[in-house]
């Protein structure tokens, strides 16, 4: 995996030494605190319901073990011992001091971990898929390319004031892990047979998705832009947001809104003529930097030995088998596997980690997983490759920290914003939502039964929690003063990415959960076979039976 | 009197008591400009308040229509110094009450803004206004 180089290190040294001035002169006055929020923004810090929240990038999702500690060890000095996972690759800590950030943005350097460009109206953290360099369906390893794109925004002179942030994505294969159509810019890697009959790669680039208040999913822009067009069509194409974006209204100032308004015709033009003026201003040096970045994203070097252990205790533990089940994914060399490690357990908080579990994690991963962790946008974290003959020991072992759950996939691996618990935008409560599903169907003994399903919840308008992309959506909104959650259905954010459709009114915080639990009994009830997921029956059926399941025969229809 | 940041600090206006021969807000589009910039010796570009990124892409706009005399940002911050450098300014023009605010020290020490210059580095040039 990348590691930083002198420049990068030396980058990030000047940066916090900035930042570190920058809080003593809000201290001073010398900065007002209006000039200090886009600066403390851009160096990841929020302010919150009850304190300063920072959020630490996790560049493309990757991390290696010593990185992991680094962050279990700041979530015990300077916050409550835990972290906070994000939909972004991201984790988020709820209650460091600002005298401290300083101290912690310079503890994070020392592992080659930054906060920058994790907020404010900035490139965001470029993020990709979460099997990247392990998964069998991939064109090409996304995270060289998200490594180029994360040096090229950083710190980028003309996008740090931008009218609103702006979000990439990159994945290299056509089961879309990385969310590419919800992102401001997604981009596919592709690959093409050239005039001379070689096969060339490149990208495909989708504009203007984005979730929020108004869910739109990415257009097409190009449908193939040469790998060593990248750098200046993404800035050709920033440079002409940045100047036609909207900044009358913060809801209209993401790029959505603007190739809305423009059209996508208009956009592409636009860009394409800003792509020729600066398009001779890049040498093409930066393709010798991306094969030198693409070296340090090299396949590790995988062992060969029997697969015996993992097949005895396969057929001997069926707390092993279960999580075998839902927990693996096939591994591009199938003696290796891609083990999802749940943070879910029934009841928890999504995508929260202690310090000691990070520690664990860490620890496992230079182990058994050739030291290096993923961060998935569902809030999981991921060894992506180990050897199958060391899954049971691994297994064993995450017992011990209660991350063993066998739950990936299913209705208890709920993507869950912070809602009302930790964030000042929030209408309504989200956690005790997610949690109070997961408990309820765990006591049911139903998951495993119910199959793939993908719950969301966002506690506010905003979306956080993608639940626009989920099978089952829940938004918490507030009516009358009274926490109101609404139902969506049919999203999906896999390849065939799509907007789930609201089913009508919202039930209120004792209602939300027998009315999931009426949507699972009545899909049970309806699927043609134990092998016909949610979102199939849906597809298959349509919005109306499961109006039906929730608000009761039309004619009757209640408001609840 | 209104205080010239450049890469050496705090000065006087070189043009003290003259009018910029072009003087624009953050709002403009650049692409109405195109050819009027011929000859001109000094633009003036104020942002309509600093946080308006706009003025970044417009000076780059402006160096690539050719002007290639002075340009001056007004109403930014000395934490944008770097930003406006790179991005073809030559200079920030601050008010009194700006510069007792944010004195010469925190200017200069954002002077080296050839340094850490990611894009400069992927781009393999040293034309900063290209
Ligand atoms: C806790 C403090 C947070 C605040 C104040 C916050 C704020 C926001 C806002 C205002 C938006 C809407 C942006 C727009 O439509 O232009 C948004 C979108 C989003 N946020 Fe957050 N957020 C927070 C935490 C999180 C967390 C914890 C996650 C991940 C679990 C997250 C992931 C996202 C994502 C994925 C979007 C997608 C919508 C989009 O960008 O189109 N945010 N956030
Ligand atoms: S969806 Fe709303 S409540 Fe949830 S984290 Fe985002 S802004 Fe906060």
């Amino acid at each position: 995996m990348y590691n930083h180089t002198d420049f990068d290190t030396a980058f990030i040294t000047a940066r916090n030494t900035q930042f570190r001035a920058q809080v003593e002169r809000r201290i001073t006055g010398a900065l007002t605190e209006d000039e200090f929020k886009p600066l403390r923004l851009m160096n990841g810090l929020y302010l919150q319901l009850h304190a300063y929240m920072l959020r630490v990038a996790i560049p493309y999702g990757t991390l290696n073990g010593a990185q992991m500690h680094a962050l279990a060890d700041i979530s015990e000095r300077w916050d409550k011992g835990y972290g906070h996972f994000t939909t972004r690759q991201n984790i988020q800590f709820n209650w460091p001091k600002l005298r401290d950030v300083p101290d912690i943005l310079d503890a994070l350097a020392r592992v080659g971990l930054h906060a920058v460009q994790t907020s404010g109206n900035t490139i965001r953290n470029v993020t990709a898929d979460h099997f990247a360099g392990a998964a069998t369906d991939e064109v090409a390893d996304p995270r060289p390319v998200a490594e180029l794109i994360r040096q090229w925004s950083t710190d980028h002179p003309e996008f740090q004031f931008l009218g609103r942030k702006f979000k990439i994505a990159v994945t290299g294969s056509v089961n879309d892990r990385a969310v590419i159509r919800a992102h401001d810019i997604g981009l596919r890697i592709v690959e093409r047979i050239d005039q001379e009959g070689y096969k060339e790669q490149g990208f495909e680039v989708i504009i203007g998705g984005g979730l929020g208040r108004t869910p739109i999913l990415g257009k097409v822009i190009n449908d193939f832009l040469p790998r060593a067009h990248l750098l200046p069509y993404l800035e050709a194409t920033l440079s002409v947001f940045n100047l036609l974006g909207r900044r009358d209204n913060k809801y209209k100032a993401r790029i959505k809104i603007t190739v809305m308004e423009h059209g996508l015709e208009y956009i592409r033009s636009q860009i394409n003529q800003q792509f020729d003026h600066i398009r001779p201003g890049f040498s093409g040096i930066d393709q010798a930097l991306l094969t030198e970045i693409a070296q340090d994203f090299a396949l590790p070097p995988l062992r060969q030995a029997t697969q015996q252990p993992y097949h005895t205790a396969y057929d001997a533990d069926p707390l092993f088998r279960s999580w075998a089940d839902t927990n693996l994914t096939p591994h591009r060399h199938n003696d290796h596997a891609i083990v999802t490690i749940s943070l879910k357990a029934h009841g928890a908080t999504p995508g929260d980690a202690t310090a000691a579990q990070m520690r664990r994690m860490g620890d496992l991963a230079q182990r058994y997983g050739h030291n290096e962790l993923r961060i998935s946008h569902e809030q999981n974290v991921i060894l992506p490759h180990v050897h199958k003959s060391d899954l049971p020991a691994l297994h064993a072992a995450l017992q011990k920290a209660d991350l063993a759950t066998a739950n990936i996939g299913l209705i208890s691996d709920i993507i869950a914003c912070p809602g009302m618990d930790y964030c000042a935008l929030a209408t309504a409560r989200s956690i005790p939502v997610a949690q109070a599903i997961a408990i309820r169907f765990d006591e049911l003994k139903l998951e495993h039964d119910i199959g793939p399903l993908k719950v969301k919840i966002s506690g506010c308008i905003n979306a956080c929690g993608h639940h626009h992309l989920a099978h089952i959506g829940i938004l918490g909104l507030e009516r009358a003063g009274r926490e109101t959650y609404q139902i969506t259905l049919g999203g999906d954010a896999g390849a065939n990415t799509a907007i789930g459709a609201r089913t009508g009114p919202g039930f209120g915080a004792d209602d939300i959960l027998p009315a999931i639990e009426r949507l699972i009994t009545g899909y049970l009830a309806l699927r043609q076979s134990p092998q016909e997921t949610f979102l199939q029956t849906c597809n298959r059926l349509g919005m109306a039976p499961f109006k039906t399941m929730l608000y009761g025969a039309p004619n009757q229809e209640k408001a609840a | 009197m209104n205080v010239i940041v450049t890469d050496t600090g705090f000065g006087d206006d070189p043009f003290a008591g003259k009018a910029p021969d072009l003087d624009i807000m953050s709002d403009i589009d650049p692409g109405t400009l195109a050819g009027q910039l011929a000859g001109l010796a000094m633009i003036r570009l104020t942002f309509t308040g600093f946080a308006d990124g706009r003025g970044f892409s417009i000076a780059r706009r402006l160096r690539q229509l050719g002007f290639t005399g002075q340009l001056r940002a007004k109403g930014i911050l000395a934490d944008q110094y770097t930003m406006a450098r790179r991005a073809g300014f030559d200079e920030v023009e601050i008010d009194e009450a700006m510069a007792m605010r944010q004195p010469q020290d925190q200017w200069l020490a954002r002077a080296d803004w050839q340094a850490h210059d990611y894009q400069n580095r992927l781009k393999g040039t040293l034309d900063h206004a290209a």
